[in-house]
């Protein structure tokens, strides 16, 4: 939005350069961090229940669940207030800084909050800017500066910065108004124009582009100082801009606790409802209601019976609210938060080379891991390294094919081709025309060695230079490089036309010094081919191709002279373009389009991209997992289906079926006829005459390719005048194949697709694994984003949940981390419902021997601290340490991952079964002990038991048998399990002895007094403590050890095969799947 | 010099706890394990509940309703009468001897002492001997914290407001002489109840303590004068009042009255012959459909007689052995030929 000159300079208009990242000051902490912990729906029913304790007569006194809830606020709230305190500090260190400002000629020391948009500003070298300045002088000659935006995104090499052309001379002069646009948090766009007044000359126009911002955050290099003047402060910077949090991810295990919670939730409820109406039944009795042992109180007289009644459900709500505790949320986090650790501290996830581990950006997801059905991979950089190579050229249709060992003068040698001497190639001046195309085409920086944004352009120049032609760099508009001759050739760069992935080409127009203005085109076949000269194309085609086919990125060069007239027309075009506020893009690419055009081919390069290291394998573990592997890629079909075949993505017997504008290009037919005619093919292939799914048949592999352009007929399809939906038959078409490609796709066609099958029927969970920026859109869009911390910058890995820094941890991160870390987590969930349902149930069932008078059967103590300190920590250590099965077995045999696929662990099944067993149990704890109390004379001086006896001895059996299931299903002991299982259990003793030894002067009535000792000293409660816990434990050893027959016979031959060299089995559709079970069989009969 | 100090950061830490390599024990519950574990385990709980079974049955227990529902019941006029100090009696007599220690029981059915509001009223700073809440009794009490011209009771509430007070004496009757079995009233409460955690206040003589207040509205006489023949047995230590202050955890409960004085024609038991328990009836239970009544018993280590312990693990101890041939089939059907 432009804005009129004359409004620019009020101030009022723009915000200060505070930075506040902090949410929180001191007054307003308590209450606003209050109001967000209440807002969560679990705190505010923990605070309902603690309200109705304080307000209605309710059993259980206000600290059994103020105590815990205190706790987990306290806690809650000290952390963010720390995290708060610490950004305050950082808020201060940026604003309280010490900047020098340029006032009326003079250099004023500053805070930095109180720069105002307009100010001159002066940085000096390694110190980062203070806000969004345009720069307007720089201590260099050129006019340029260096910065590195490593803290905003990460890349760590140098960018060049222009100083806004006129104005570098002497600031203290200049009179300029500068308009923009409104602030956006894109780092790389920037669009404004600065009109320069000279004393009554016209006022002159400078578009200012991104090249001339200085981004807040950024730091300068490699330059003495510079001048700018503030253009964005504060909170309008791109940097602040960029600073919100991203939209929040949540696991399946999460919704799996919601539901589970919901079902808890109504047994609370109708819990309550059971008794309270059970207490009116049972008091309509006559001589039940009021006997005269136990009058009422006027006021209790006096009360409405229905506000009776509501009070009474509430104090049963009360009662039975430990069902769902407040401790599983805080268990949850923490076992979330310190596991995320075990990702970090990997050191097979370390990179020698970029000396970095995986990176953990959100622990939420972590077991979300576990449960990948779809993994969306980009193709350069991350199935291959992005380290490019030049491999070869062809200029003129003349294959150039580098060799060390070549003796050949030139370097050169040929290898096929029609003519095989050096004169008769495609001749000395063609050659030369080509290198100097590859040397000036670019954007590469020399310094220290080549730095670009691509790695292709460095394997370009570096291919040039083995050549014998150098670039050496860049100086004030003008590129040096030293031809074969040893002599430097100067170039005038006159305008470099960026490369973009929608033209996928990029230009320079540079003048020689002989005058001539030239035109240098590099780019995909695709977007040059139309643009030159036909009769050039053919020969280069073939080339191209065929290094396509051989999985080469290739490139093709073209050239064009300029004549003066249509270098003037293009420069003002661009010159117009460039200052446009409006559509400057459009406008830019318009002018682009224009002058690349009518040029002269002159060769074509190929560039390999190996593959990552132990890519296959890794591909191959996934696929064996049951993950269905899609790659996403911007590059050619021919060069991304060579590198699918290489990753053993497509094998020799997969049938491809193809979607392509190849293949919709038939004769006599529409375009949308054949696309139609074509999904329903494949669709027949893939999905009406796949065998069933249960029959162990295998059946024809089938593997998918689709481009870009295809797949936006088919989205964008309307669907009214079709009999199918195309979008439906083609996600069934892609999820009946064990691979897709999808190539030619633009970043937003990637999230397209990933949104797509994460919608589809059954919703499953997807992840994107990806190194670029292009990648940024489907590494939000997915379930589980990764980034890949290649070289590409670290946008992909800013935007990801998880970084790992190659391919190959992708394996050990799903296959070992993320089936622990599901595992741990699902079994911490069900055993943490399960333990509260047998923990209260026995509750309930006493309301119906206590005439439903809400009586606790066990001591405030007890119901207060079970899931804080009793049966707490033995789980958590479970959930942090558990490895069921090791992390060698479950990295040899991917196949054990499908055991858990589908959320398998949290299904109602076995939500069922844990439910079952908690129910199980609360009546075995129950009535076990209320068979004992029919003699509560249980001690050898004949002196009985009271009701508080009764409650310990139920609540001894549970804290054991609910630790020992613990201890039953922990397969992996460490010293630390064995340290929190048993130490909670003599803790427990320790406890009620301490508990029951002492006179509490702060207790109203002391309940316990001795109870525990005295249970102890009856050899009945031992009996019946011991007997109870087996017969409790009992159906769960047999269950293990039924099961059993299976499980280590599985497992022998789990080790059998893999020691045997044989692959777990894959799909159950695959043809491998068929020479493995035979081979299994051989082995068993 | 900054890349290799980041190098050294960087680096995670190869220790077995942060690689989850730390060492552990990784038990299988193998066939050859819990086949013969269960045997044992079974082997052991069958001797342990044939053990507890026998000593179950050899606890001798005589139980006598004396609430006087039915009209052939010796209680059955008290029962209707509202005469407080109603007397009746009770006859039985004994084949063989009862053998010792005898303990004498009372118990009462379909009786809440575990309701929650009477559970709480009471105020166990009153019944420590603080005598700041003798003259202002906690609330949990209501409506037993004051009578009716608002004085405070000591001891308040309704459990102590609701203490048993039939009482019994038994007498043996044996070539037509009756003898009064000595019953003996000492540590039939729990010895903390009775020297911690109830106290009596440190005011001689006690009835002094209680000035200014007045007894339970049920009571008979003030708690200073429970035991008239025995001092140190009264206040808030009286051993009746203990037993009935710990609430039983059920509706029907048996609390402990007296033991047999083992002494004399007594030292092993109560000998055959006939026996005569002269009742004074008091405690009105009809009302809410409840039952009195008297228990003799002796007890074994086990405590009172108990036969669901017995039957308990002799059901579990077959349980284990059933199960552990279960499984003996199920693996030599199913996993010893895989192992070959």
């Amino acid at each position: 939005r432009p804005c009129p000159a004359d409004e620019v300079f009020i101030p009022p208009k723009f915000c200060d350069n505070r930075i506040v990242s902090s949410k929180y000051t001191v007054w307003n902490f308590l209450p606003k961090n209050l109001f967000e912990q209440f807002r969560r729906i679990a705190n505010f029913y923990f605070l309902i229940i603690f309200l109705v304790q304080v307000i209605v007569d309710t059993p259980t006194s206000p600290v059994t669940s103020g105590l815990p809830l205190f706790f987990v606020i306290t806690v809650t709230a000290i952390k963010q207030g720390y995290e708060d305190w610490l950004r305050h500090k950082a808020d201060n260190e940026v604003n309280k800084y010490r900047v020098t400002v340029l006032e009326d000629g003079r250099r004023i020391q500053k805070e930095s909050e109180k720069i105002k948009v307009g100010d001159v500003l002066e940085v000096e070298e390694d110190e980062t800017f203070p806000c969004d300045l345009i720069l307007l002088q720089s201590s260099r000659d050129d006019g340029t500066c260096f910065v590195t935006t490593a803290s905003l995104d990460g890349e760590s090499n140098h960018k060049t910065h222009y100083t806004v052309p006129d104005t570098e001379r002497d600031v203290e002069s200049l009179n300029a108004t500068i308009e923009c646009e409104q602030p956006q948090p894109d780092l790389y766009k920037f669009v404004g124009r600065m009109h320069i007044y000279k004393n009554n000359e016209e006022p002159s126009l400078r578009s200012l582009g991104p090249e001339n911002l200085l981004l807040k955050g950024a730091t300068l290099k490699n330059t003495q100082s510079i001048c700018g003047v503030a253009v964005y402060t504060g909170m309008e910077t791109k940097m602040a801009l960029n600073y919100q949090g991203k939209s929040q991810k949540r696991s399946v295990v999460e919704k799996s606790i919601n539901a589970f919670l919901l079902v808890y939730l109504c047994i609370l409820v109708s819990k309550a409802l059971v008794c309270t109406t059970l207490k009116y039944v049972w008091q309509s009795k006559p001589g039940q209601d009021e006997p005269w042992y136990n009058e009422k109180t006027l006021k209790e007289k006096e009360t409405n019976l229905y506000l009776n009644m509501f009070t009474d459900f509430l104090s049963f709500m009360v009662l039975f609210n430990f069902i769902i505790p407040v401790s599983m949320y805080v268990t949850v986090e923490m076992q979330k938060f310190l596991g995320s650790f075990f990702i970090s501290w990997d050191k097979d996830f370390f990179d020698s080379e970029i000396e970095e581990g995986a990176l953990v950006n959100t622990s939420d997801l972590n077991e979300e891991l576990g449960q990948v059905e779809y993994v969306f991979t980009d193709k350069t950089g991350t199935l291959t390294q992005n380290n490019m190579e030049f491999i070869e050229c062809c200029i003129d249709g003349h294959q150039y094919k580098y060799r060390d060992a070549s003796s050949e003068v030139d370097g050169f040698c040929v290898t096929d081709g029609p003519v095989n001497t050096v004169q008769q190639k495609a001749g000395r001046e063609r050659e030369e025309l080509f290198l100097r195309a590859l040397c000036l085409c670019h954007t590469v920086q020399v310094k220290e060695g080549f730095i670009a944004s691509s790695p292709d352009e460095i394997a370009l120049v570096q291919g040039a230079m083995r050549y014998g032609f150098t670039f050496l760099g860049l100086e004030s508009k003008t590129m040096k490089i030293l031809n074969r001759t040893n002599d430097v050739e100067m170039y005038e760069l006159l305008h470099v036309l960026n490369f973009d992935p929608v033209r996928r080409r990029m230009s320079v127009i540079v003048r020689s010094i002989s005058g001539e203005t030239l035109l240098f085109c590099k780019g995909a076949d695709s977007s040059i081919f139309p643009r030159v000269k036909q009769e050039e194309v053919e020969t280069i085609r073939m080339h191209v191709e065929r290094n396509a086919t051989d999985g080469y990125r290739t490139l093709c060069v073209a050239y064009k002279h300029l004549t003066a007239e249509e270098y003037d027309q293009v420069d003002s075009g661009l010159r117009e373009a460039r200052l446009a506020l409006q559509d400057r893009e459009e406008k830019l690419m318009a002018v682009y389009n224009q002058v690349e055009t009518g040029m002269n081919l002159i060769g074509a390069t190929a560039v390999e991209d190996r593959l990552q290291e132990e890519a296959a394998e890794t591909m191959e573990a996934l696929q064996g997992a049951g993950i269905k592997v899609w790659v996403l890629t911007g590059d050619k079909m021919e060069t991304a289906k060579s590198t699918c075949y290489a990753c053993r993505l497509f094998k020799r017997n997969t049938e491809l079926l193809e979607l392509t504008v190849r293949t919709l290009e038939s004769p006599g037919k529409r375009r949308e006829d054949r696309l139609h005619d074509l999904l329903l093919e494949y669709h027949k292939k893939t999905v009406q005459d796949a065998p069933p799914a249960k029959t162990r048949v295998a059946s024809q592999d089938y593997g998918f390719i689709v481009d870009g352009a295809t797949l936006s007929m088919v989205l964008n399809s309307s669907s009214e005048n079709n009999l199918h939906d195309y979008k439906d038959l083609f996600l069934q078409i892609c999820q009946n194949c064990t691979s897709v490609l999808c190539c030619r796709m633009a970043p937003l066609q990637k999230a397209q697709i990933v949104k797509m099958v994460k919608n589809s029927k059954g919703s499953p969970i997807t992840l994107s694994i990806g190194d670029g920026a292009n990648d940024v859109s489907m590494i939000l869009e997915a379930h589980v984003g990764i980034g890949i911390k290649g070289k590409e910058g670290r946008q992909a890995v800013r935007n990801s949940d998880y970084a790992i820094p190659k391919l190959k941890h992708l394996k050990k991160l799903l296959l070992g981390h993320g089936h622990l870390y599901y595992v741990r987590i699902a079994h911490l969930v069900q055993y943490f419902f399960y333990k509260n349902l047998c923990f209260i149930l026995p509750q309930f069932l006493y309301q119906f021997f206590c005439g439903c008078s809400q009586q606790p059967l066990y001591d405030a103590a007890y119901l207060t601290m079970y899931n804080i300190c009793f049966t707490s920590m033995p789980i958590l250590a479970y959930s942090l340490f558990e490895q069921h099965i090791s992390l060698e077995m479950l990295l040899e045999n991917a196949t054990l991952y499908r055991q858990i696929g589908k959320n398998a662990m949290l299904r109602w099944g076995p939500f069922l079964y844990w439910t079952l067993l908690g129910v199980f149990h609360g009546l075995v704890f129950f009535f076990g002990v209320w068979f004992l109390f029919s003699n509560p004379a249980l001690q050898d001086n004949g002196q009985a038991f009271g009701n508080w006896s009764y409650g310990t001895i139920v609540f001894t059996i549970l804290v054991f048998t609910v630790t020992l299931k613990l201890a039953l299903d922990t397969r992996h002991w460490t010293w630390i399990n064995h340290f929190v299982i048993w130490g909670s259990l003599a803790f427990y003793v320790f406890f009620s002895f301490f508990w029951g030894g002492v006179i509490w002067p702060f207790l109203r009535q002391q309940r316990l007094y001795f109870v525990f000792a005295n249970m102890l000293s009856s050899v009945s409660a031992w009996l019946v403590i011991i007997v109870l816990i087996l017969l409790s434990l009992l159906p769960e050893i047999l269950y293990v050890v039924l099961r059993k027959p299976r499980g280590p016979y599985a497992r022998q031959k789990l080790v059998q095969s893999s020691a045997g060299g044989i692959q777990s089995p894959r799909s159950s559709a695959r043809p491998l799947l068929m020479r493995t079970f035979s081979d299994e069989s051989n082995t068993v009969s | 010099m900054v890349k290799q100090e980041s190098e050294s950061a960087n680096r995670p830490d190869n220790t077995a706890f942060t690689q989850q390599r730390l060492p552990a024990w990784q038990p299988i519950l193998s066939a050859g394990i819990v086949i013969p574990g269960f045997v044992l385990i079974g082997l052991a709980f069958i001797g342990i509940g044939v053990a507890l079974f026998v000593t179950s049955k050899s606890i001798q227990e005589l139980e006598f309703d004396y609430t006087g529902y039915s009209n052939e019941s010796p209680c059955s006029s008290c029962a209707q009468s509202v005469v407080a100090n109603c007397k009746c009696s009770l006859n039985f007599t004994l084949t063989t001897l009862l053998q010792g220690p005898v303990f004498f029981y009372y118990g009462l059915s379909n009786y809440f002492q575990n309701y929650r509001r009477y559970g709480a009223s009471k105020d166990d700073n009153q019944l420590y001997g603080d005598l700041s809440y003798f003259t202002s009794p906690s609330s949990s009490c209501s409506p037993y914290d004051y009578d009716s011209s608002k004085k405070p009771i000591v001891p308040c509430g309704s459990i102590a407001n609701s203490m048993f007070n039939d009482t019994f004496t038994l007498t043996w009757t044996v070539n037509g002489k009756t003898n009064n079995v000595s019953l003996d009233g000492k540590g039939i409460a729990w010895w903390t109840d009775y020297n911690v955690k109830y106290r009596n206040p440190n005011v001689t003589p006690l009835k002094n303590a209680f000035n200014g207040t007045v007894k339970p509205i049920n009571w008979a006489k003030p708690a200073y004068e429970l035991d008239a023949s025995d001092p140190s047995n009264n206040g808030f230590v009286n051993q009746d009042f203990l037993v009935w202050m710990r609430r039983a955890a059920l509706p029907n409960f048996r609390k402990l009255y007296r033991r047999i004085d083992a002494s004399g024609d007594y030292k092993n038991g109560l000998p055959a012959g006939n026996y005569t328990v002269d009742i004074t009836y008091n405690y009105p239970v009809r009302a809410f459909n409840g039952v009195k009544k008297i228990v003799f018993s002796n007890v074994s280590w086990m405590g009172g007689r108990n036969e669901f312990l017995g039957i308990a693990y002799l059901v579990i101890g077959s349980l284990c052995v059933v199960m552990s041939v279960v499984m003996l089939i199920v693996y030599a059907k199913f996993k010893f030929p895989d192992e070959e």
